[in-house]
């Protein structure tokens, strides 16, 4: 039922009609219950197309409701067109607080990070995914991935981190670095840097991770485990950096490399822009 | 392989019918396969050997009939009337399938060692080095340089090939293997060499094996016993070179008289 | 107490593509070989010699007949008997010279020696120290032992088939000519090996065209065209 409040009665509350909310969010507990299991969903025609973050609007608009403070990134910065676009269409077809705190934000969306701030119970996050299917890259064959999953055949993915350190002498993928999540399946965490890794294992908030081209959704559940997967003799490693962050000297935060002049010269900054600032 | 004889055999087929619509593939194959043996199925094309391949392998599904397979894991177990993820995981570990083509039986797109150790990786083993090591004695044993470990497939000949697919398929130490013309397609001296390492694996590794071929040659070399089939029917079996020297059926007599003298 | 015996032995050929054409060869053959014998067989060219020892090894297939064998403590029944059977008493007790060394492409000369040993259990290193001391006596020379059988003469392959033969103490022995392709010199060197086995306890079953072979070996004579035998033309 159309919500009056919401441009004059123009889109319904949280712009998705009341029947799909309800088809995703069964979706979503069907994803909560068998945590990192990919859940088809019937995903809907957004006021975006596909790659832009369709997935997780979804996800957003299935669970968002008045109460809610929401916090938009992209790349870990509130204030990029694709985050500032989003914030600004929920703002008007949810009637919600918006935020660029990621400790006041209830709701947080991301492409591509997760905030530097630790989360906490009762905040959710909610991951916009491009290809949810962590065997993809190997097994073209969607039937075939399905059956690898339910039989937890998992030898082809081991085999790919075997070539990497083969070629390259050590794990090459540094960002979509694929985990086991809850002992049982192997997920796509969203192509976030391998630095992230840890922040989602045993995380106190409750993951979401919408695919809105493929029309998945998969969950992790609050202090579930999720092991990033490696060798014995060649252990997980996340990245570092020599420098600090230029503008508040952080040493802790994953930073971005930019180029500030036509001579090249380089500086070192958080990519988390709300962690950034507090700092400062 | 010394000593008494063992008590169960490793596969039995008993009544084993496979149809493709009206057409009947195989029909009422029956046989006992007693460990440490190599069982040669020869015929012609069409005589429904490699559908019995397919079959006892667990690839297809027998319109009748039950395989019953010895296994390490579970004992004697209906490899039809396993679920299809503990039929798979057989497939892996206890047995090992020799394609005619090797690029049905590896992934061209790793390097060899990735293909050797997947097996492993596939049960479990987390070690990099290790796996590395027992891929690289792995293609020793098949007489392929170890300097080619992180080469793929895709830059090997055809005899490197299948050598790759059988190191692939005997590092899980399988009991059991089953080989569909395995030097179908090879240059003759790449025949040799194959055939010659399959016997030294076979004997010392103890393997079971079932091998198709329509080459009596190789057949005479390889296995203990053979089954002569036509038609989708057994129509000879016994030792291998009683079959071979002392041929009872028409038909079988017929294959022996073919033979090319060299 | 005999190690072999025959009762009742009866083969025939059957040939399809002339029409069936059934040739018999043997008849109700029957004997019986002790440890520490060698039976000789005899008879024309053509009476089955080679039929009956080839049948006596499971190669042919009896088409009537009892052929039993004591193979460790029991007796084992070899007529119709199933292929494991048959095989395992190949690996342990019954040997068989046959004229022809089928060439297994690349394999080394001291390994083709050492394989039914080495497949029997034994260490290899003894096998191989035991396969070159029977090249030795039968006087191949070391530079060939690392070498596949397949460039040899035919003397020196029939030398090699002996050697293999044997490399285990099969306590039945079936012999198929082992003499046929060789010199006077290296005659002797296997005639001495195969004494040798009789007196250790073998029991032998032989083909010897060469007489004086036959003299040196032979405890008894077994004529294969008598009794029953050998109604037609094949060997």
């Amino acid at each position: 039922m159309p919500d009056s409040s919401i441009e004059g009665g123009a889109y319904n509350y949280a712009y998705l009609d009341e029947q799909t909310k309800r088809m995703i969010r069964r979706a979503i507990l069907k994803a909560v219950a068998v945590p990192g299991y990919q859940v088809p969903f019937g995903g809907r025609e957004m006021p975006l197309p596909y790659g832009w973050g369709t997935g997780g609007i979804q996800v957003t608009a299935a669970i968002i409701g008045r109460d809610d403070t929401l916090k938009v990134i992209d790349q870990g910065a509130d204030d990029t067109t694709n985050a500032v676009s989003i914030r600004r269409f929920f703002a008007k077809v949810a009637d919600v607080a918006t935020t660029t705190s990621t400790e006041k934000a209830t709701i947080t969306q991301t492409r591509h990070r997760v905030p530097e701030t630790p989360l906490r119970e009762g905040q959710i996050i909610v991951f916009q995914v491009p290809i949810p299917e962590p065997l993809r890259m190997l097994e073209p064959r969607e039937t075939e991935t399905r059956t690898l999953h339910a039989l937890s055949e998992y030898g082809v993915m081991q085999v790919s981190l075997y070539e990497s350190i083969a070629r390259f002498g050590r794990i090459a993928k540094t960002y979509n670095y694929p985990v086991m999540v809850n002992d049982r399946y192997i997920m796509s965490p969203s192509p976030i840097p391998k630095f992230d890794n840890p922040k989602l294992d045993r995380s106190p908030a409750l993951q979401l991770y919408g695919a809105g081209r493929e029309k998945r959704i998969y969950a992790v559940p609050p202090y579930t485990p999720v092991k990033s997967l490696d060798f014995d003799d060649h252990p997980f490693e996340v990245e570092s950096w020599t420098e600090c962050c230029a503008l508040c000297g952080s040493r802790e935060s994953f930073l971005d490399e930019m180029i500030v002049d036509d001579a090249g010269k380089r500086m070192f900054i958080c990519s988390d822009t709300d962690w950034c600032e507090r700092r400062r | 392989m010394s000593g008494a004889l063992l008590s169960a055999p490793i596969l039995s087929s008993r009544g084993l019918t496979k149809r493709f619509g009206s057409r009947i593939a195989c029909r009422d194959i029956d046989f006992d396969l007693w460990p440490g043996e190599v069982l040669g199925v020869v015929g012609e094309s069409g005589s429904g050997k490699t559908t019995l391949l397919n079959c006892l392998a667990g690839r297809m599904t027998p319109e009748a009939g039950t395989i019953t397979y010895d296994s390490a894991t579970y004992g004697p177990v209906d490899v039809h009337g396993l679920s299809e993820a503990r039929r798979r995981l057989l497939s892996r570990t206890e047995w090992g399938f020799v394609n005619q083509d090797a690029r049905d039986g590896l992934r061209m797109g790793v390097s060899a060692g990735a293909n050797i150790g997947e097996r492993l990786m596939a049960v479990g083993a987390r070690h990099y080095g290790d796996i590395r090591r027992t891929a690289a004695d792995w293609l020793d044993r098949v007489e392929i340089e170890q300097a080619r470990l992180d080469d793929r497939p895709t830059t090997y000949s055809g005899g490197m090939r299948q050598r790759l697919q059988i190191a692939r398929n005997l590092v899980s130490k399988p009991r059991l293997v089953f080989m569909d013309e395995p030097t179908g397609g090879l240059d003759v001296s790449v025949q040799a060499r194959i055939l010659d390492l399959l016997r030294g694996l076979v004997g010392t590794l103890n393997l079971s094996a079932v091998l198709v071929t329509h080459d009596l040659g190789v057949a005479r070399l390889l296995t203990h016993r053979l089954m002569v089939m036509q038609g989708g029917r057994v129509v000879e079996d016994g030792l291998t070179d009683q079959v071979l020297d002392d041929p009872q059926d028409a038909y079988t007599q017929m294959l022996v008289a073919s033979i090319l003298p060299v | 107490m005999p190690a072999l015996r025959v009762s009742g032995l009866t083969k025939s050929f059957v040939v399809h593509a002339q029409g069936d054409l059934a040739l018999p060869v043997l008849r109700d053959v029957a004997l019986a070989v002790s440890p520490g014998e060698c039976l000789a067989l005899v008879g024309p060219s053509g009476s089955g010699k080679s039929t009956l020892l080839r049948s006596l090894y499971g190669n042919y297939r009896p088409d009537a007949g009892s052929i039993r064998v004591r193979h460790g403590a029991d007796w084992v029944e070899l007529v119709r008997a199933e292929p494991r059977t048959v095989l395992d008493v190949r690996r342990r007790t019954l040997g068989f010279v046959s004229q022809f060394l089928r060439v297994i492409p690349r394999v080394a000369t001291i390994d083709v020696v050492a394989e039914p040993a080495i497949r029997l259990g034994m260490n290899a290193d003894e096998a191989h120290r035991r396969a070159e001391f029977l090249l030795g006596v039968l006087g191949i020379p070391a530079k060939l032992w690392s070498l596949p059988p397949a460039t040899f003469s035919g003397g020196e392959q029939q030398r090699v088939n002996i050697a293999r033969s044997l490399s285990v103490d099969y306590p039945v022995l079936l012999l198929d000519e082992p003499t046929a392709s060789l010199d006077p010199a290296n005659r002797d060197g296997v005639v001495e090996l195969i004494h040798q086995r009789r007196e250790a306890g073998a029991a032998i079953v032989g083909i010897f065209h060469d007489v004086s072979v036959r003299d040196a070996l032979a405890t008894r004579i077994h004529d294969v065209a008598l009794s029953g035998n050998s109604v037609g033309v094949h060997a």
